[in-house]
């Protein structure tokens, strides 16, 4: 049996997040250069704020203002950081108890070695030259006393509230296909239909999937399928959206290849929308050979073949 | 044995497109302080969370009850996420219910959100892993062939999507708290709006909204010691079939019908047509609300749109459906479901406002998901 | 209250790169087989299924969904599923069980935690405004909770090591392990931090895997298990997220959830423990809040320092614990499960034999 086949899957969205009244004044707060905490039920200065107190659930009062200066309560280092972490070089990442707080606030310092970090040292916080109102902002805290320099100072005057943030989230991950579905993509590699026979309930699945979904066992039997098929339903997509790869309008169609017990989605072009019926008999359109790959792309879409129209009652039982 | 539990108060934003003004947690504190209002009820009095929401990726966030512990007053407290697809909502009504039935808690508070404006859900939904062929389109473009089968073998006729789509919009124009507000729509404009994912319209298909909602649900002793009005839980029901397998009825599935069917004995209800006075179903697509009519058997198959039709499922028809406005005024996702749970037990408590249907005393909440494979139902009832 | 106890368990080997999809269904067929075989159940038998897995595991939405083929959910099942350690899924099926809703009641998990960074994507657990946005991954954050018990005088990275090298060991008798073998602390030590103060060995290895269990009730439980792991407390509790706010040197979610299911040590009380510490110093730091004496064998199956297959893990503790019931070697046994960043939320399952 072939090793399963892997893929990159690369996931992004910027997500826009609304901040609400305590996390919108502690942002702005930022832009400006200062920071916000709230004063908990336990007398507790949290810094940064809460926006429900940890004791009572409550939101806070009022946010008060403490210093960008604090000290360390611990730290681990970063030797190799990761993508989207506040500093490219090692840097610790920190508990840090502002001063006028009671609680501390997780960032990263850019302390050059590990040498250089011990819990109960002084940091302060390296500003950003450019503040948006995000917890970016902070560049980063660096070892030292005294407020650092705020670029472009505190005023920022006339500048709204910052009510929104932006968070982009850039995952990858390696997408690993099961070993029937390696057996269907080497199949299409190769121009060939492949599906596997359940061998406990009989039916033809297409494509072959980790287990018969009503069985529960997995599949192995190989069936060689035709690339013809009949359309058993289909919708017209006429909505463009995000990460969309055809140019709508475009048919999605249930296509039951013959001989298969269960129908795949593909694409039927080569006709007017419009003329595209439940019933209506296809056949696959594959790409230049030397396109191929291990994909259900290989076959560009299904095109009616002009036969007539199977009969309801052949594919009832497949809506 | 089982012990009897009770919905003591229920809370839900005001779901719009986008709720800029509040963070995540801030919109699910908007369900759950209206929750406790409801209740009579603080935080403190609660003694078990239940979070329920869609996938993750909308929102961006893993897990998100993590971070939502102090919000929801979870802290130092069992607090329990249930993911089951679209039908989330049911489920984590139904997991709190478990809770008190089981005799573990007294008062649990089972919170739904979704802030679908933090990302896309067609985005979300239409990721194509590799080696695929790339035409997802969204929970529309996965639906909407089923529904041209549902046509094809009903015989239905072509303006009862449409039909659905008006009284909806217009009975969520009697819900404040619904996201669209269309006392205006007509059977024409629905039918001049675009042609999405042909045989569907824009307007025959539901929003994307923020939104939560918030059920209080309380044992024997927390009922009895509750001054307001109660809605009994008498049977709570969930099925799961696999989203594709050979044979699959897409259009009346097995596990919808099956799971209706546990749910009608466990409440004693032999003809629900008649039993039951009012029902909040899933319909996120008109053209679903004949479909499950039939798979909960309130009509023979290919019989549903016929009760559409004749308007018996207005309010003031025989089976006032979705007066809320149902999923089609508002639709959080991961909230959608247990909305119509809660949306089910107001009507039961005399207190659904201008969508009250007179007289209710037994109610249907009703919720699906994935590729029409998770259901999760309850009845409630003004009496035990 | 109806008696129900823990009457079969089984995991698939733990991996770093297992051939199985993000779905899970190709570690879950064999286990299910196996487990209901053990049983004598069939599928048919099974009550009400409930699983844990995460979307953010897998990198899509509704990664569960397909999973669902591994039990060959036709005629449609009872089911449901929680984003949490299948730890969790086990308390909703207990619950299930307790209603009388089901007989019997199983619960999966599974995870395919290579598939991505893992320890990055677990950033997107913290808080999404104040956190998230800076992708503190969560060995960093560990690191973080590791270094205030050092500074405390709690632990030494010395006992930290010993931990790894007792798990090691343990881990030689059992097949599923990861990681197994004898290893001298002072070696352990010698090797470079990967997040100062903590060294690979410290850390709980990247894991693909699943674990299933079987709930039954009274008479059932007896019929199917010769000794059954009967539950006598299960119980979980969850902290705030805030990590600036919490004393990182301790778990009180875990220590209330186990005073809740009554673990106690010392005489008659519990023998054996399953600890869900992916870190070795929350191995010492879960041994004070849940109050186990020295008398008290702690994971012996190895523990999540050599096999550590997200979401599936919490449950495997207790189906592992409620294993030493079954197989004789405890008559009282603790399963533990925690999630969250720095143990946040914690499980506690007090399991004993009856004669």
């Amino acid at each position: 049996m072939d090793p399963p086949l892997r893929a990159p899957l690369e996931i992004g969205f910027d997500y826009t997040r609304s901040l609400g009244p305590v996390l919108s004044q502690f942002m702005t707060a930022l832009a400006q250069g200062r920071i916000l905490a709230a004063r908990g039920a336990d007398g507790r200065v949290h810094a940064p704020p809460f926006e429900y107190d940890p004791v009572t659930a409550e939101p806070p009062a009022e946010l008060i203002e403490v210093q960008p200066t604090g000290t360390v309560l611990s730290w681990s280092w970063a030797p190799a950081p990761l993508a989207g972490q506040p500093l490219e070089h090692p840097f610790a990442w920190a508990l840090i108890r502002l001063d006028g707080a009671d609680t501390a606030i997780l960032h990263a310092v850019d302390a050059g070695s590990a040498a250089a970090m011990r819990t109960g040292m002084a940091v302060r916080a390296r500003w950003a030259a450019e503040r948006t109102g995000h917890i970016r902002d902070i560049a980063c805290f660096e070892p030292g006393t005294g407020p650092g320099p705020v670029p472009g100072g505190h005023g920022l005057a006339g500048q709204e509230p910052v009510t929104m943030i932006t968070t982009p989230v850039q995952l990858s991950y390696e997408h690993t296909a099961s070993p029937a579905e390696t057996a269907y993509l080497h199949g299409l590699a190769q121009g060939r239909l492949l599906g596997q026979r359940c061998p406990v309930c009989g039916k033809v699945y297409l494509p072959p999937r980790g287990a018969c979904p009503t069985c529960g066992v997995p599949t192995a039997d190989e069936v060689a399928l035709p690339e013809t098929g009949t359309v058993t339903t289909f919708c017209v997509v006429n909505v463009p959206f995000t990460g969309q790869r055809v140019q709508p309008p475009y048919v999605a169609a249930q296509i039951l290849i013959d001989g298969a017990d269960i129908p795949i989605q593909h694409l039927v072009l080569g006709c007017e929308p419009a003329e595209v019926r439940m019933g209506m008999r296809v056949s696959a359109v594959w790409k230049p050979p030397e396109q191929w790959g291990t994909t259900a792309e290989n076959i560009d879409h299904f095109r009616p073949t002009g036969e007539p129209d199977a009969p309801y009652q052949s594919y009832a039982h497949h809506l | 044995m089982k012990q009897q539990a009770a919905v003591l108060g229920v809370g839900q934003t005001r779901h719009r497109s986008r709720r800029a003004d509040v963070s995540i947690a801030g919109l699910c504190r908007e369900a759950v302080d209206r929750a406790l209002d409801d209740a009579g009820l603080t935080l403190a009095d609660i003694d078990a969370v239940v979070v329920g929401k869609a996938p993750d990726l909308f929102e961006g966030v893993m897990m998100p009850e993590l971070y939502l512990a102090d919000a929801l007053g979870a802290t130092g407290k069992p607090l329990l996420r249930v993911h089951t697809a679209g039908s989330v909502g049911g489920a984590t009504g139904i997991v709190a219910t478990s809770l008190v039935e089981a005799g573990r808690h007294r008062r649990v508070l089972a919170v739904a959100f979704e802030k679908q404006s933090e990302s896309n859900a067609m985005w979300a939904l239409s990721i194509t892993p590799p080696f695929s062929m790339p035409v997802l389109a969204g929970a529309g473009g996965y639906f909407a062939p089923h529904i041209r089968s549902y046509i094809r073998r009903s015989g239905a006729p072509g303006h009862i999507g449409a039909m659905v789509a008006v009284k909806d919009r217009r009975n969520g124009s009697l819900n404040p708290y619904a996201h669209l507000q269309q006392a205006d729509i007509t059977l024409e404009s629905v039918q001049a709006s675009p042609m999405l994912w042909d045989p569907v319209r824009y307007d025959e298909t539901c929003p994307s909204s923020d939104g939560a909602c918030a059920v209080i649900i309380g044992d024997e002793q927390a009922a009895r010691a509750s001054d307001g009005p109660l809605a009994w839980i008498r049977a709570t029901a969930m099925r799961t079939e696999p989203t594709m397998y050979s044979g699959k009825d897409h259009v009346n599935p097995r596990a919808g019908a099956d799971c209706a069917a546990a749910l009608w004995r466990q409440a004693g209800i032999t003809a629900p047509a008649q039993e039951i006075d009012v029902a909040e179903i899933y319909v996120p697509f008109s053209w679903f609300e004949p479909m499950w009519l039939e798979n909960l058997g309130f009509a023979e198959p290919g019989q549903g749109w016929r009760l559409t039709e004749a308007g018996e499922t207005e309010i003031g028809g025989s089976l006032p459906v979705n007066p809320s406005g149902g999923v089609l005024s508002s639709n959080p996702i991961g909230a959608s479901g247990l909305l119509r749970f809660a949306e089910a037990a107001l009507q039961v408590m005399g207190k659904a406002g201008a969508h009250q249907v007179d007289g209710a005393t037994v109610a249907l909440g009703h919720a699906y998901g994935g590729g029409s494979q998770y259901f999760s139902m309850w009845v409630v009832a003004a009496t035990r | 209250m109806t008696d129900v106890a823990v009457v079969g368990f089984a995991q698939s080997p733990c991996a770093r790169h297992s051939d199985s999809t993000t779905s899970g269904v190709e570690m879950l067929v064999p286990i299910f087989h196996e487990v209901l075989a053990a049983t004598g159940l069939s599928k048919n038998d099974i009550g009400f299924w409930c699983s844990g897995s995460s979307d953010y595991l897998a990198g899509r939405a509704f990664s569960f969904v397909q999973a669902v083929d591994a039990i060959g959910a036709f005629p449609p099942v009872m089911e449901s599923h929680v984003e949490m350690d299948a730890a969790w899924a086990l308390y909703e099926a207990w619950l299930k069980v307790l209603t009388g809703e089901a007989g019997i009641a199983l619960a999966y998990g599974f995870g395919k935690s290579s598939a991505g960074v893992l320890r990055r994507i677990l950033a997107l657990q913290l808080d999404p405004y104040l956190l998230a946005p800076l992708w503190p991954d969560s060995v960093s954050i560990a690191a973080l909770q590791a270094r205030v018990g050092l500074d405390a005088g709690l632990w030494t990275e010395k006992e930290m090591a010993e931990v790894a090298v007792r798990s090691r060991a343990a881990a030689r008798d059992n097949p599923g392990a990861q990681i197994a073998g004898e290893f001298a602390a002072s070696d352990l030590l010698a090797a470079p931090y990967v997040a100062d103060p903590l060294r690979a060995h410290d850390c709980a290895p990247v894991s693909d895997g699943a674990a299933v269990a079987i709930l039954a009730a009274g008479d059932r439980a007896r019929e199917l298990c010769p000794r059954p792991a009967w539950i006598t407390g299960f119980e979980h509790r969850v902290d705030s997220a805030v990590l600036g706010a919490r004393d990182l040197t301790a778990a009180p979610s875990a220590t209330a959830a186990a005073r809740a299911a009554g673990a106690t040590a010392g005489p008659g009380g519990v023998d054996t423990a399953e600890l869900h510490a992916p870190f070795t110093h929350q191995e010492l730091l879960l041994q004070r809040a849940l109050g186990l004496g020295e008398g008290v064998r702690v994971n012996p199956s190895g523990g999540a320092l050599c096999g550590n297959p997200m979401f599936a893990a919490g449950l495997a503790r207790i189906g592992l614990a409620a294993s030493e019931i079954h197989n004789g070697r405890a008559d009282r046994a603790l399963g533990h499960a925690t999630s969250g960043p720095a143990l946040q939320q914690n499980l506690v399952c007090v399991m004993e034999a009856r004669s």
